[in-house]
C-alpha cells in the first residue's frame, strides 16, 4: 500500500504522539524519506508542539502566585474561627 | 509541567489539611496553579478576569476539599472546578463571543491543508525573544475555536495525557485526539509562515532533535 500526502497529513498529530500502529508508521516513514513537503509539514508541526510545551513561552503573569497565596492566606484567616 | 505529584503524599496532605493544618494547602495547590490559570485564560480570554477566576477557583477548592473523593487525580478534580468557574462566568457575561458555535463539530470532516514551507525546518528558539515568540503563539491559540483551544492547552501546553484531558473537559478520548489534530494543523498553518519570518534576520539557526 502506498500512501499519499493527504493521508500523511491526517495522521501527523498521532504520528508525533507515537499513537500510530507499526504498519502505518512504517508507511509514513517511507513516504517521508522521499517527500520533502510532508517532511517539512511534519517538522514545522512538531516545532509548534515543542514550542507550546516550553514553559518560558507560556509564563504566568508576574506576581500571579504571590497574589494568589496572599488572597488564600486572607481567606484561610477569615475561616479560622468558623 | 514537570511536577508530578505523588498521589499517596497528596492524600496524606489533604488528610492533614482537613484535620486542621490549613497552611499545607499552599503547597497542595502550587502544582495546579499554572494549568488553572491557563485553562481559565483560554476560556475567558481576559488576563485580569482569568486571574480573578483562578483565585476564586483555589478558594473553592479549599472550601470543598472535604468533597474530594480520591477517585480521580486531584489535579483533574481541581481543573474541573476551574472549568466550571470559567463557564459560569462566561454564562454571566452577555458580551461573550459565541465562538464555540462556529467551531466545527467533531463529526464534520475538516481537511486542513497545512502550510507548505519546505524552507522552514527549524525554529531559532535560542535567538528569539521569548516575549515575541510567546505573543505570536498566544495569538494563534486565542484565534482557535474554543473546543480546540482547551484541548491544545491541556495536551500541548500543560502536557497532560489524553485520558486526563478527556476527564477535565468531559469529552471522549477519541474527541481529544481529533480536536488536538485539528488544532495542531490550524496552528501549523497559522504559525509556520510567521515563524519562518523570524529565521533570516536572527542569524544562527538551532535545529530540533528529530
Ligand atoms: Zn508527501
Amino acid at each position: 500500500m502506498k500512501i499519499d500526502c493527504k493521508h500523511v497529513w491526517q495522521h501527523i498529530s498521532a504520528y508525533i504522539d507515537g499513537d500510530v500502529d507499526a504498519v502505518l508508521r512504517a508507511e509514513i516513514d517511507r513516504h517521508l524519506e522521499t517527500c520533502e513537503i510532508c517532511s517539512a509539514v511534519l517538522d514545522s508541526t512538531r516545532n509548534v508542539v515543542v514550542l507550546m510545551a516550553d514553559d518560558r513561552v507560556f509564563e504566568l503573569p508576574a506576581g500571579f502566585s504571590d497574589r494568589l497565596h496572599a488572597r488564600l492566606d486572607h481567606d484561610l484567616a477569615l475561616n479560622e474561627g468558623s | 509541567m514537570g511536577m508530578v505529584s505523588n498521589p499517596a503524599s497528596e492524600a496524606e496532605c489533604i488528610r492533614r489539611i482537613l484535620a486542621g493544618e490549613r497552611h499545607l494547602f499552599h503547597e497542595l495547590i502550587r502544582p495546579c496553579e499554572r494549568p488553572i490559570y491557563f485553562l481559565l485564560s483560554s476560556l475567558l480570554r481576559n488576563d485580569t478576569e482569568a486571574e480573578d477566576a483562578a483565585q476564586e477557583t483555589v478558594i473553592k477548592v479549599f472550601r470543598n476539599l472535604h468533597l474530594f473523593r480520591g477517585d480521580s487525580q486531584f489535579r483533574t478534580w481541581v481543573l474541573s472546578i476551574a472549568r466550571n468557574e470559567g463557564l459560569g462566568r462566561l454564562r454571566k457575561n452577555e458580551t461573550r463571543r459565541e465562538d464555540s458555535l462556529d467551531a466545527l463539530t467533531d463529526g464534520e470532516a475538516g481537511d486542513f491543508t497545512p502550510a507548505i514551507l519546505t524552507s522552514w525546518r527549524e525554529v531559532p528558539t535560542e535567538t528569539l525573544e521569548r516575549q515575541e515568540l510567546g505573543s505570536l503563539l498566544r495569538k494563534a491559540i486565542e484565534a482557535l475555536p474554543e473546543i480546540y483551544r482547551n484541548v491544545v492547552l491541556l495536551r500541548d501546553i500543560e502536557e497532560m495525557d489524553v485520558r486526563e484531558t478527556a476527564a477535565v473537559l468531559g469529552i471522549s478520548e477519541g474527541a481529544v485526539k481529533v480536536r488536538l489534530h485539528r488544532a495542531r494543523a490550524l496552528l501549523q498553518r497559522d504559525l509556520a509562515p510567521k515563524l519562518k519570518a523570524f529565521a533570516p534576520k536572527r542569524g544562527k539557526l538551532f535545529g530540533w532533535a528529530r
